[in-house]
């Protein structure tokens, strides 16, 4: 039967090594920051806390807790992921399934359209100014309309529908009178929720992280999505905490020491619904990269 | 219920081109309604814009909008090309882009390697935990680059000067920022951009191997004459699709991590087109550059495919 020679034992060993390497080396920094958070900052300012949180603490989470902005931006960014989401399945849905049915005449020309989007843009400035010219400057719909949807989704969704709507299905619907509006929310979707939570989900963690347009098309603070919050505190380092809080009075020594503190719960916080909710989506993730893998 | 004798009374005698597809739409409209929302935003959203491009050849006045500006020709471009920044673009933009090219094959290797594990927890744990990093948003990102490499408290610094080193301020080195960009990608997508090839490694026929076992094969020659070339074909496609974007580079990201002390290294076409356009106000000058810089990508885009094409079968179209 199986012949496992030397050499392909230490094959065998050396590829294991060779993994837990680079698990070590992707995993130590996101433990790291979790351990810091719970930190005491001395202990990490000074190297002692390497894996393990010493003198677990709850300060830095305290403090960003209290503060406003934070809240705002999670806030705008929870209303701009929901909002931003939903908008992205009306967009993308009717349109993948329209363009794998073949009663649909220059569905060919109609994708070769949308493709070519992917290979070609007029770029940032010309975006900007039709973004300007409709009015949506400083507007929530300026983050979820622009990119509400991508020529990749729609030619992923197609394909989902294409291989698993059987088109026995839905003509046999015709003949028993359903409208495609009937067939499509009554039949096709309700057999399509395996595509619906993955391009979801996709959409949704590029809403979650997004920061660039909210950068370029939001001047009013009070709009904000977390990620420009965490810009001004992991970045770009403007320290707004504790403002109108009276503690002014903090010494600049505890600052230095609150601050760092701050900047390593923030990554957490901001994270965290990811973080949780992860390793119970993984496989959607996973489902979605592989459905999008598939050619025609 | 027949389905076959369904489909049957359509094929009707054929009609002009013109009432075929007037006959169409008035059976089928709901579905052409349904392509409204779609393909209503890629016109305005990316269409328009195409079309907005034009204002690359014209001095951009904001009143008299895109269409009422007047036609200056090549002027922007000239200018671009006479600029002093144009070289430090040009060399930085396609260094960062050859650098990330060159260590396409790493979520290859690292996909090798964990379809050589058995379907154990170790594999399931190795693929969860690599993944992870992907879902983290760049700002946190960069913001973890921040505190690792702070000249003071950073990690980093800590163990270089521990091991009687000079603590190095990484962020604003020109010298760093090319490898603290390109290996905390790395660090970012490699177990994310494994996933593809996992998949393709999936479908390797095992009769194939289990021949080459017969007769003697190793596990390495294996992976070298079995696996790679089974693979070729995603390899192939994905390169393809990576010399696409060549010219972007992650910018968003490249925007982040830059100030004014690293800009000798950092600044990119994306990011001096961000600068001249929207924080300076020079529409057309900017709409120019990226106009160059799009033109660059799609004609790579297009040789690369041909020569996937030609030598390889596999390509994109």
């Amino acid at each position: 039967m199986k012949r496992v020679g030397m050499p392909d034992k230490s094959f065998d060993l050396l590829n294991k090594i060779f993994l837990t390497a680079i698990v070590i080396i992707v995993v130590y920094p996101l433990i790291f920051v979790i351990s810091a958070s719970i930190s005491d900052p001395a202990a990490v300012s000074s190297g002692k806390m390497w894996l393990l949180p010493i003198d677990i603490t709850f300060d830095g989470y305290k403090l960003i807790l209290q503060d406003a902005s934070i809240w705002l931006g999670y806030r705008n960014t929870i209303f701009y992921t929901t909002v931003g989401t939903l908008i992205h399945l009306f967009v993308l849905l009717p349109c993948a399934y329209a363009l794998s049915r073949k009663e649909l005449m220059g569905r060919k020309y109609i994708l070769w359209i949308i493709l070519f989007t992917m290979m070609f843009s007029g770029g940032l400035i010309p975006t900007y100014l039709v973004i300007k010219t409709l009015g949506m400057l400083d507007t929530m719909w300026a983050l979820v309309i622009p990119g509400v949807v991508g020529a990749w989704s729609i030619l992923v969704a197609r394909t989902f529908f294409q291989q698993s709507i059987p088109d026995q299905l839905v003509e046999a619907s015709k003949i028993d009178g359903a409208s495609d509006f009937y067939i499509f929310l009554r039949i096709v979707l309700p057999l399509s929720l395996p595509i619906v939570a993955v391009m979801s989900l996709f959409h949704a963690v590029g809403l979650w992280n997004q920061y660039f347009n909210a950068l370029i098309y939001l001047s009013d603070r009070d709009k904000y999505p977390l990620q420009l919050i965490l810009r001004e505190i992991l970045v770009v380092n403007q320290m707004q905490l504790g403002e109108g809080s009276g503690e002014q009075t903090e010494s600049l020594i505890e600052q230095v020491r609150t601050g760092g503190l701050i900047k390593y719960a923030v990554i957490i916080v901001s994270s965290l619904p990811l973080l949780i909710a992860y390793p119970f989506l993984q496989r959607f993730f996973v489902q979605g990269v592989l459905i999008g893998s598939i050619k025609e | 219920m027949n389905l076959n004798q369904a489909k049957s009374p359509k094929k009707l005698p054929v009609n002009s081109g013109f009432n075929k597809v007037r006959k169409n739409f008035l059976k089928n409209w709901q579905l052409y309604a349904f392509l409204l929302p779609a393909l209503s935003y890629f016109i305005i959203f990316h269409y328009i814009p195409m079309y907005g491009v034009q204002i690359a050849f014209k001095n951009f006045i904001a009143n008299k909008g895109i269409w009422g500006s007047p036609w200056i020709g090549f002027d922007h471009f000239t200018r671009f090309f006479d600029s002093y920044y144009f070289w430090r673009l040009i060399k930085n933009t396609l260094i960062l882009s050859l650098y990330q090219l060159l260590l396409f094959p790493l979520p290859i290797i690292l996909a090798l390697s964990l379809n050589e594990l058995k379907n154990g927890a170790f594999k399931k744990w190795a693929q969860t935990l690599t993944y992870a990093p992907h879902f983290i948003s760049v700002v946190v990102v960069v913001g973890m680059i921040v505190i690792f490499l702070d000249p003071i408290n950073g990690l980093v610094n800590q163990l270089i000067v521990l091991f009687g080193g000079e603590q190095i301020r990484f962020l604003d080195s020109p010298k760093w920022f090319r490898h603290i960009f390109v290996w905390s990608g790395v660090w970012q997508s490699l177990g994310w951009g494994s996933i593809i090839y996992l998949a393709a490694l999936a479908g390797v026929n095992p009769e194939l191997h289990e021949a080459a076992e017969i007769d003697g094969a190793s596990r390495m020659q294996r992976i070298l004459h079995i696996n790679i070339p089974s693979i070729l074909p995603t390899i192939v496609v994905l390169f393809i699709l990576n010399i696409g974007s060549f010219m972007s580079v992650g910018f968003e990201k490249v925007l982040l991590m830059q100030n004014s002390l690293n800009l000798e290294t950092s600044d990119v076409i994306q990011t001096y087109v961000y600068q001249a356009g929207l924080l300076e106000g020079q529409y057309g000058f900017a709409a120019a550059i990226g106009l160059f810089d799009s033109l660059i990508n799609i004609a790579l885009l297009i040789t690369f495919n041909y020569v996937a094409r030609k030598t390889s079968n596999n390509s994109l179209w």
